[in-house]
């Protein structure tokens, strides 16, 4: 009898243990999200109000044009200009050699998935993924500021930015080719297709979204990058396309925007627009991810 | 059958030129640091000096070594729970419903803010609270860096936990359901038992991601070259004294930032490759 009523209370006691455990795994996953939801709406609420036709036509204002505004309780005047056409310039280079390339490996990769060579290049790859991206801004600064423009230039930043690019773009280049069926290429090859034809006409198109997705995913991750920028496309009041240059990106001006107090209203508004482009970029790749998970 | 080895010969040619970008970048990196290590030699790596001054320049990289090392650590720390409840929620409780859909996909929103807007959302909306809690005067320091750093990694550590704990076999759980256990105690004696080396992998990796973090870490720690004192000290770390620094660096003291860059690119490339082990031998 005792040992009856012992048993219950231990089962009681285990149930509510249970239950408090999954209470706990709740809140802390509703914790978890919380940070994502505070910051949106702070930057929406604080950065809406800059946010005009010209935030984009115009480049950035000095500091004096910015405090006269503030004092007045006018909007600060000009916007991002030079820091959109200096992101979208170095973006463009950096995709134009690091897409190719990225590509051709994977493919390598895939292809001669079973020698070692290609393991190794693989975990290279996955090594240099790693790196933090203040080091591929030494290595850009290095090579490219001090070996090739002689100062800072459009074309350092993107040098960084193609070495961060490159192992994202391996990786899902790798990872789609896998999915593509083995009869579909025994087909081509069937047929008398020369390899490289194979690759551009079977291989390639079977894989698109899948390529797209990455490609997406990888600009998503760059577009935001701040500090390899620092070391090598240093910045620029004006809009520039010359690859040689200093040019600004939209990362750097809100770097730039954060350390003069008369700005801050203009960090608001750029950050919001960095992180809904950024967010933005993000969500079209997952969902291109998630309509086409086979090819 | 020519055109196919020279199709062959392309697709390998790329192939070389990430092996050749990857030697490139670590010779680039330890000629670079080599002046700094001649001058300093190992007293580089635990000195906790730092002195610019010109004609008796003295570079340690102890203290941001130290303070790398700590607001990771304590990142992780930070972490931990909100990523593993997060993949309890995701692969476990509410495994295969929307709720765990939409739950994965805002955690892995955070993985897409950029560290900028961490920063200054940091700077703006979280130093006044701990202003305010009167801890820290001036609300910036190694706890606040890692609060925000914290969140920062909680995607990686949640992709990867989730994915490892919903692989747990059913057949495990349901055996230990059927002796009468509790969902709790199938949680802590089968999921975690059978999963802990990935959910450790996880974790490993999200360290290395923590550990190469810069902006937000800059706008955030205080930026003074010591030894960090307390969880509201503030200091610097590895990454944070390059982005700052390495503009108007030059000679011995642009060498001395190489050299950090050196240790930062070793410390990073160990702990994502215990990662990568850990997973491979375990998973």
């Amino acid at each position: 009898m005792t040992k009856e009523i012992f048993l219950n209370e231990n089962i009681r006691q285990r149930n509510r243990k249970n239950k408090r455990f999954r209470w706990l795994v709740i809140a802390g996953s509703v914790i978890t999200i919380i940070p994502i939801f505070l910051i949106v709406a702070n930057l929406a609420v604080k950065g809406v109000r800059q946010i005009n036709i010209s935030f984009f036509t115009e480049t950035a204002p000095d500091t004096f044009q910015a405090m006269i505004a503030t004092s007045n309780g006018e909007i600060i005047p000009g916007g991002i200009a030079n820091g959109l056409m200096g992101s979208l310039l170095m973006v463009i280079i950096a995709s134009l050699m690091s897409i190719p390339v990225g590509m051709m490996t994977g493919i390598y990769i895939y292809e001669n998935s079973t020698s070692r060579y290609a393991s190794f290049v693989r975990s290279i790859s996955e090594i240099l993924q790693g790196v933090p991206s203040i080091i591929l801004g030494i290595i850009a600064y290095l090579w490219i500021v001090k070996g090739v423009t002689r100062g800072y230039s459009a074309f350092a930043g993107s040098v960084a930015l193609t070495i961060m690019m490159l192992p994202l773009i391996i990786r899902s280049t790798e990872e789609t080719m896998k999915m593509i069926p083995l009869p579909i290429r025994e087909a081509a090859f069937a047929l008398g297709v020369p390899y490289y034809k194979m690759i551009i006409k079977v291989l390639i198109p079977c894989s698109f979204s899948g390529l797209a997705t990455g490609i997406l995913l990888a600009l998503s991750r760059i577009l935001g990058e701040t500090a390899p920028l620092m070391l090598t496309a240093l910045g620029s009041p004006a809009i520039s396309l010359d690859i040689a240059k200093p040019v600004s990106a939209v990362p750097l001006l809100i770097w730039d925007f954060y350390n003069d107090p008369n700005m801050v209203n203009l960090v608001w508004s750029a950050s919001l627009f960095l992180m809904i482009f950024v967010l933005s970029l993000n969500l079209l790749s997952r969902s291109l991810a998630a309509k086409h998970k086979y090819i | 059958m020519g055109g196919d080895r020279i199709t062959r010969g392309v697709l390998f040619g790329s192939s070389l030129i990430i092996v050749l970008l990857s030697g490139g970048i670590i010779l680039s990196l330890t000629g670079g640091a080599i002046p700094a290590f001649k001058e300093f030699g190992l007293r580089f790596i635990f000195s906790t000096q730092w002195d610019p001054t010109a004609g008796k320049e003295s570079y340690g990289a102890m203290a941001f070594i130290a303070g790398t090392v700590i607001t990771s650590l304590l990142a992780l720390i930070i972490c931990i729970p909100m990523a593993f409840s997060a993949s309890l929620f995701i692969s476990e409780y509410f495994k295969g419903t929307r709720g765990a859909d939409i739950l994965r996909g805002l955690v892995d929103l955070l993985a897409g803010i950029p560290s900028i807007v961490y920063g200054f959302w940091g700077f703006y909306a979280l130093r006044p609270l701990i202003i305010s809690t009167g801890l820290s005067d001036q609300g910036f320091g190694i706890f606040t860096a890692s609060l925000v750093l914290a969140i920062m990694i909680v995607p990686y550590a949640t992709s990867i936990s989730s994915e490892i704990i919903a692989m747990v076999p059913v057949e495990l759980k349901e055996a230990a359901y059927s002796m009468g256990a509790t969902r709790r105690e199938v949680i802590f004696n089968v999921v975690i038992p059978s999963a802990r080396s990935g959910i450790m992998a996880s974790f490993i990796l999200a360290l290395g991601r923590a550990l190469g973090e810069t902006m937000a870490v800059t706008m955030l720690i205080g930026n003074a070259n010591i030894i960090p004192k307390g969880l509201f000290s503030p200091g610097n770390t590895m990454a944070s004294v390059i982005a700052n620094q390495f503009g108007e660096a030059s000679g011995l003291k642009m060498s001395a930032l190489i050299a950090t860059g050196l240790l930062l690119f070793a410390i990073t490339a160990i702990v994502n490759a215990l990662g990568k082990i850990v997973i491979k031998r375990f998973a």
